[in-house]
């Protein structure tokens, strides 16, 4: 259930302007929030007008805290400008494997979300909101529930909100255990009743989203970063982190580490040093044998590919990617990379949505060839047999699912393939099989 | 067949208010499904049409619906729905052997129910709570560090406390039906 508010000093690489539950108060009741100077943005917001309010968030150069990291100004200017109602989707649906970030906002720090929430649709002109969250989230959905009724009880949401004629409903909507309903589209097809299917783009939500109409999908980390962004202005929020990745990034740290938790950065910090400082170092002092990065579907890393910058580009160099920022440190002689492996196609394999032949199928190879090795039954071919299969998923589906399951796998098989054998043969040798000796 | 079953008074008025968040109806639909879940217990055929009646939707489309999300329960659930995290953090940190106890203390494996109707043992995938694994979920409540000494405790707990309440709306009936329907 909920974590009590603590007071403690967060390490001095830190630098918190998002988090803050170190201060130890209770942020999900609405006077608390407003006696630290909450909704003091929404006014401000309104004194400024929409197209400087637009004009800040672009200059703040944030890029979506979802993983893909695509700028939230330039997303916001895309609307068409018709006539049509518009909608802002918050996407709270976390579920990305390794990743612990939205919950912290959604269950101790709600209303810096709904401030973001007021901004944005004011500045998009959008009339009413939805907030995705993830159905496994009971106690988020819960506090976002209860946050949301303080507001409207304090009029703060509903018709001509404190006065200002503008009007916006906020209705929390919840998931059912879906991890493709991530996808934006496929969680646009979820808040109309059907199954989540990822549509086809274009043409973009921007154009035609929920119930057909323009839309905005932004995750929960970006729309609580724009209260902040308001506050100290864009420039100085972009100078925070590295050029073209503004600000600050919340960043896990998980797995085989001494000090696991949730911390933030400014963008561009070294991931050797939140690893080795934030998180504490390695359990018993042990060797890294892998990481990954930001979310399971992140192509993992050698030990010795962490001297790496956090921010959108910096993972480029080693072939991965930052996604969602929260790292899973596997450690040397704790880790059984092959049962890891088996663990990330069944994952991809449960929630590939099954439409694109590519994907349906492919994961069903990937979890078939993985359990066969899991079983003892593996061969070293059955590695390129992987390899094969990854090629033939990526790029040729719908949405991102078919990269997601088939990276990772690929990255598993190409740079830890000695691993991959030893532990072939290992499993052979435990299930009493003969192993065929190495090649 | 069974008797009609309709919506309680409650369920109708929070129905009716759902239905004005969303410019069309079929948009109520898995808020609905939850409510109706939440009422009957589990989602069994007469529980698909009555939603697909309320909303004046197709019952191909609700069965759709309900067919593609995990949560949405087309099989009875027992009393107490123990959910372990076997995803790579919670598998790194123990999970395998949390599910072990979780089966020698219910004798049942992952996917099944006590015949009595207090346990149902699933796995879930990766609960995002990773700075704080091995977790699990049962009803809705999480449980973070979880340790086999603690899992083992708390199942004992529950175990009791399931004698006490008996099984959830309907089970003995219901598990009746959930068999039919697969024979």
């Amino acid at each position: 259930m909920s974590t009590k508010p603590t007071a403690y000093t967060p390490h001095p690489m830190e630098k918190r302007v998002l988090l803050r539950d170190h201060l130890g108060v209770d942020f999900t009741r609405l006077e608390n929030y407003i006696a630290h100077g909450g909704f003091k943005m929404w006014t401000k917001a309104q004194e400024m007008g929409r197209d400087a309010v637009l004009a800040e968030v672009k200059a703040s150069g944030l890029r979506g805290r979802g993983g893909a990291g695509f700028p939230t100004g330039m997303k916001w200017s895309f609307l068409p400008k018709d006539e049509r109602p518009r909608y802002l989707v918050v996407n709270a649906d976390e579920g990305e494997p390794g990743t612990f970030k939205d919950r912290y906002f959604l269950e101790l720090d709600p209303f810096r979300q709904l401030e973001g929430i007021l901004i944005a649709a004011y500045t998009i002109n959008a009339h009413v909101s939805y907030i995705y969250i993830r159905g496994e989230y009971w106690n988020s959905k819960a506090v976002t529930e209860d946050a949301i009724a303080q507001l409207y009880k304090a009029g703060w949401l509903g018709k001509n909100i404190q006065g200002s004629g503008f009007d916006l409903d906020v209705y929390m909507q919840t998931g059912a255990g879906a991890y493709i309903c991530g996808e934006e589209t496929a969680l646009i097809e979820s808040i109309e009743g059907k199954p989540g299917m990822p549509r086809l783009k274009p043409p973009f939500p921007a154009n035609i989203g929920v119930f057909g109409m323009p839309t905005i999908v932004n995750n929960t980390e970006t729309l609580s970063a724009v209260p902040v962004i308001l506050e100290m202005g864009g420039e100085a929020w972009a100078a925070l982190g590295t050029p073209k990745n503004g600000g600050t990034k919340l960043v896990g740290v998980a797995g085989h580490v001494k000090t696991p938790g949730l911390f933030e950065v400014p963008m561009g910090a070294s991931m050797r040093d939140v690893i080795y400082t934030l998180g504490g170092g390695i359990t018993d002092d042990r060797e890294i044998l892998a990481i990954i990065p930001g979310g399971s579907s992140c192509p993992f890393l050698k030990g010795d590919e962490i001297d790496v910058a956090m921010d959108f580009d910096g993972l480029k160099p080693v072939g991965s990617m930052l996604g969602t920022a929260c790292i899973t440190v596997m450690a040397e002689g704790l880790t059984d990379l092959l049962g890891v492996m088996q663990r990330v196609t069944a994952f991809y394999q449960h929630e590939s949505c099954g439409q694109c032949t590519p994907c349906r199928q492919g994961t069903g190879w990937l979890k078939a060839i993985a359990d066969k090795m899991d079983a003892g039954l593996g061969e070293d071919e059955h590695i390129d047999l992987l390899i094969s299969a990854c090629t033939q998923i990526e790029g040729n589906t719908i949405c991102a699912h078919g990269e997601a399951a088939a990276w990772p796998i690929r990255s598993i098989a190409t740079k830890f393939r000695p691993q991959l054998e030893a532990a072939i043969r290992q499993r052979a040798t435990a299930h009493g099989y003969v192993a065929k000796p190495a090649a | 067949m069974s008797e009609p079953i309709a919506f309680s008074a409650a369920t109708e008025a929070k129905i009716a208010e759902l239905l004005g968040r969303y410019p069309r109806k079929q948009g109520a639909l898995i808020p609905t499904l939850y409510l109706a879940q939440d009422e009957f217990g589990w989602l069994k055929p007469e529980v698909l049409q009555l939603v697909a009646d309320r909303l004046e939707l197709t019952l191909s489309a609700v069965l759709a619906t309900a067919m593609f999300y995990t949560m949405l329960h087309k099989k009875p659930v027992g009393r107490f729905h123990v959910q372990i995290c076997t995803n790579i953090s919670c598998y790194l940190l123990g999970s395998d052997a949390l599910m072990e106890i979780a089966q020698q203390a219910l004798g049942i494996a992952p996917g099944e129910s006590t015949p009595d109707g207090v346990f149902t043992l699933e796995s879930v995938q990766c609960l995002c709570a990773c700075d704080r694994a091995p977790t699990l979920q049962i009803n809705k409540e999480d449980h973070f560090k979880v340790t086999p000494s603690e899992l083992k405790a708390l199942l004992e707990t529950l175990k009791t406390e399931g004698v006490k309440l008996g099984p959830p709306v309907g089970w003995l009936a219901e598990q009746h039906h959930a068999h039919a329907a697969h024979a």
